[in-house]
């Protein structure tokens, strides 16, 4: 064949139109909704491994699985696969009764053994569960009819808490057992509201609805969710019409395209914050409340999160167990000034220290961290700003080496004071690094408190003992930009997870 | 004589390097900063926790300790367990092999023909201002990074002119017959050219933006040896008996000329291959480069080793293949 230059032309335009022909119809109507997603699933199984407490993956865990207890958008709990729950009257025993009707994907019925199994599994610590420390505190699980009883080997308050929250999955004990650990992660099988059709590692997940999902069938036939990590080429697609539903693009572009899309963006459970480390110069009070106050948080958030944040002064955001709407910790350079004069610090003869922040993993983190040591400097305090990757992060602060301050962000979608204040300032746990013997003692009596309402207001005051003596700067509650196409209603998640079974059609 | 001792020194230098390789990013990954286990721990964690975990994922040995266990397990074949994807990394890491070589190749299809073309053209139009634009095209081309050229591709073809995929390797829906990674290859073999044609509207992309940036080098290099070829006394010879302008080009400069540009290809092939890191992760395309990104992030050690000793293996092999074959083809090496 001779190719000249109309030939040329013609197998170009049939290329073209070729090409352009396999991309999804853009005009139609949704049948198959596509998701551009911002993470990878690593790992199937949502009990065990690092991606089990991966906050961002739950969205996908939720999807197939089901958690023991249903977790609402505005994180309160329902009734899911249990019905019922509590402890008996001395706290030694726990029981949950067990949902009738329930079937697995395979369309076999979900029994009161897979409950129980499921919570023993995880509670023994050779099944590499990184929560074992919690499930670990039931023993002796047994089945009653559709009742699951378990001893209570230590009491913990926030026992049903984690029943949906990372790793509180109920998994299928027959297909599992038949299957084994490399079998489940090839095909995996719950009983939540869409089935794995297919999944291709690094690229997408195709799901299938569950018509016999106990919450009723969901909206979507056919979800596919694509493994988009960068958000640029996340924004791309929601603009090309690739993908229906996007999350977490960067705020200027959500204003941008949240004109000709639908877009959705509500504060989520998670928080910047600025870990003080109990050493050098952040044991002056002084400095430690100086640092607080000399925060605009609020034009922070509005200058370089385009309004998109909500400001805080404790761990605990509005929609968490022990919020405290009174306790302040207000924006007042010149009480900084004064604060720091007292300890003999002034503009020319600064207070010095290292801020350790990240750089991109967090929208704004690093300019974030810039502004808040441009308003130190005016009222006397010199920091010096190091980058570090979130690795980094971790190890240093499990080993107790953070700088005297660090920027961090904290995730809580059961919202527990435990698993915000808790954790962060408990110092003998590795994820504090303030180490003050006063407020250990505070914490202490917490974890064990049976009394609910005592536990809580006991938070509260924690709470106010940390904003008065500075000994951690809460910054901000993050809010998660959602773009959507016209045809699609997305009903966000306060926990940040993003949820086809929550989606319908316009 | 001299040709198999050339041969058996570039094998054991090659098995050095590889080792070497393997020590270093073994040692290396284990020294900076960032532990998987620190990484997985959840609120609530206790130090017993800490120990238990790193001790179920076999890092509570020695590092020396744990580089003989890995490395006795890599000579069996086995290069362990990846933390993140509980998968076996040989396995995840050829997996995904397929999918990064065919990326390349058509990466290095596409900058062999434009960089040829700008090439030829230039020659041909030589002196025009024609060849002035080529000039500052190949310039633009090369000073631009891979993954800004991704970006652009984005917005031009994939957002304002919706012609081409964005992002993955194949439309999710689709249902494939393969029995292979090698989707594209496969896709002709099995002569379903609408399959063939889905992957490569999903390849195009990646393939473009990694491919600009070299067949600007091909362009320039081509470009200056047909220059210097088109002075030769051949070249003249040819001209005088008549033949046109671009057949002396085609049949009697480019044959030489194109000898310093192929020497030049097979180099930059394994630079493409490293490339494909960022474009992959750009193009959420499922290639080594992507994974091993994720691999890093999440510290899944076991996985980064496997990553980076697969990546030595094509380099290594690559670079011993080029130098064989130029021993093999060298008369003076041949014959010795």
């Amino acid at each position: 064949m001779k190719l000249n230059r109309r030939a040329l032309l013609q197998l170009s335009a049939a290329t073209v139109s070729l090409a352009a022909f396999s991309l999804p119809a853009r005009a139609q109507a949704i049948e198959e909704l596509v998701i551009a997603y911002n993470v990878n699933l690593p790992a199937w199984d949502p009990t065990t491994g690092p991606s089990a407490v991966n906050p961002t993956i739950q969205g996908i865990y939720q999807s197939v699985f089901d958690q023991y207890i249903l977790q609402q958008p505005d994180l309160k709990p329902a009734p899911g696969i249990l019905t019922e729950w509590g402890w008996n009257d001395d706290k030694t025993q726990v029981w949950m009764t067990v949902r009738d009707g329930v079937t697995w994907h395979d369309g076999s019925p979900l029994t009161a053994e897979d409950v129980a199994w499921s919570l023993a599994r995880v509670a023994d610590p050779a099944t590499g569960s990184p929560i074992q420390f919690v499930w670990g505190t039931l023993k002796n699980h047994r089945v009653e009819g559709n009742k699951v009883l378990a001893d209570v080997a230590q009491f913990d308050p926030t026992i049903f808490k984690w029943m949906y929250f990372l790793t509180g999955y109920v998994l299928p004990k027959a297909y599992y057992e038949k299957v084994g650990a490399a079998g489940f992660e090839a095909a995996p099988i719950g009983s939540g509201p869409y089935m794995v059709e297919k999944f291709e590692r690094d690229a997408y997940v195709r799901l299938k609805a569950n018509a016999n999902y106990w919450g009723g069938k969901p909206e979507f036939e056919t979800v596919t969710i694509k493994f988009v990590t960068d958000a640029a080429a996340r924004v791309a697609e929601i603009e090309s019409g690739n993908s229906h539903v996007t999350l977490e693009v960067p705020y200027e572009e959500y204003d941008r395209l949240k004109a000709t899309l639908t877009g959705t963006a509500i504060p989520v459970s998670d928080i910047g914050m600025i870990f003080l480390n109990d050493i050098d110069v952040m044991l002056d009070p002084n400095v430690r409340k100086a640092a607080a106050h000399a925060i605009d948080k609020q034009t922070i958030i509005d200058r370089l999160l385009k309004g998109y944040g909500v400001a805080i002064d404790t761990l605990e955001t509005p929609e968490y167990d022990a919020y405290d709407a009174s306790i302040k910790v207000p924006y007042n350079p010149d009480l900084a000034v004064k604060l720091l004069a007292d300890s003999g610090y002034s503009v020319d003869n600064p207070v010095k220290f290292k801020i350790q922040t990240t750089k991109g993993f967090k929208p704004k983190d690093y300019e974030m961290i810039q502004a808040i040591v441009g308003l130190w400097r005016k009222v006397g305090i010199e920091a010096e700003i190091e980058t570090y990757e979130i690795a980094k992060h971790y190890e240093l602060r499990a080993a107790d080496q953070l700088a005297p301050a660090a920027f961090y962000n904290w995730g809580n979608s059961v919202g527990d004071p435990t698993t915000s204040t808790g954790f962060a300032m408990f110092g003998p746990s590795p994820h504090s690094v303030w180490d003050g013997k006063d407020l250990i003692d505070m914490i202490v009596p917490l974890w064990g408190e049976a009394d609910e309402s005592k536990r809580i207001d006991g938070w509260k005051k924690v709470d106010a003992f940390i904003a008065e003596n500075a000994l951690v700067i809460p910054l901000l509650q993050y809010v998660q930009p959602i773009l959507s196409a016209k045809g699609v209603v997305v009903t966000p998640h306060a926990s940040g997870a993003l949820l086809p079974y929550l989606m319908k059609r316009a | 004589m001299q040709f198999f001792q050339s041969v058996l020194l570039r094998l054991s230098t090659t098995f050095v390097t590889l080792l070497g390789v393997a020590v270093i990013v073994f040692f290396v990954i284990r020294v900076v900063p960032g532990n998987p286990i620190a990484m997985m721990l959840p609120p609530g964690a206790t130090e017993s926790d800490v120990t238990r975990l790193t001790a179920l994922y076999g890092l509570d040995k020695s590092i020396p300790e744990q580089f003989l266990i890995w490395i006795s397990g890599v000579i069996q074949g086995d290069f362990g367990t990846s933390i993140t994807t509980k998968q076996p990394v040989l396995q995840l890491v050829l997996n995904r092999l397929p999918a990064t070589l065919e990326l390349s190749v058509m990466a290095l299809i596409i900058a062999i023909i434009l960089g040829g073309l700008m090439a030829l053209t230039g020659t041909r139009l030589r002196g025009t201002k024609t060849e002035a634009a080529i000039d500052v095209t190949n310039g633009m081309a090369l000073s631009v990074p891979d993954f800004l050229w991704g970006l652009i591709l984005i917005l031009t073809f994939g957002v304002l002119l919706p012609i081409f995929h964005i992002s993955g390797r194949v439309t999710p829906s689709l249902q494939l017959p393969f029995t292979t990674n090698f989707y594209l290859t496969e896709a002709v073999l099995r002569l379903r050219f609408d399959l063939w044609l889905d992957i490569a509207a999903h390849m195009f992309m990646p393939a473009l933006a990694l491919a600009i940036p070299l067949a600007a080098i091909i362009g320039q290099l081509l470009k200056q040896s047909l220059k210097e070829t088109m002075h030769l006394d051949y070249v003249t010879l040819a001209r005088t008996k008549g033949y046109s302008e671009t057949h002396v080009i085609l049949h009697e400069a480019l044959p030489n000329a194109i000898l310093p540009t192929l020497t030049l290809v097979g180099v930059q092939f394994t630079f493409l291959i490293g490339g494909t890191v960022i474009i992959e992760r750009l193009f959420s395309y499922e290639g080594l480069g992507n994974m091993a990104i994720d691999a890093v992030i999440n510290r899944d050690l076991p996985l980064i080793q496997g990553i980076v000793i697969l990546f030595a293996v094509i380099f290594t092999g690559f670079n011993l293949l080029v130098d064989l074959t130029y021993a093999a083809l060298n008369p003076r090496l041949r014959h010795a």
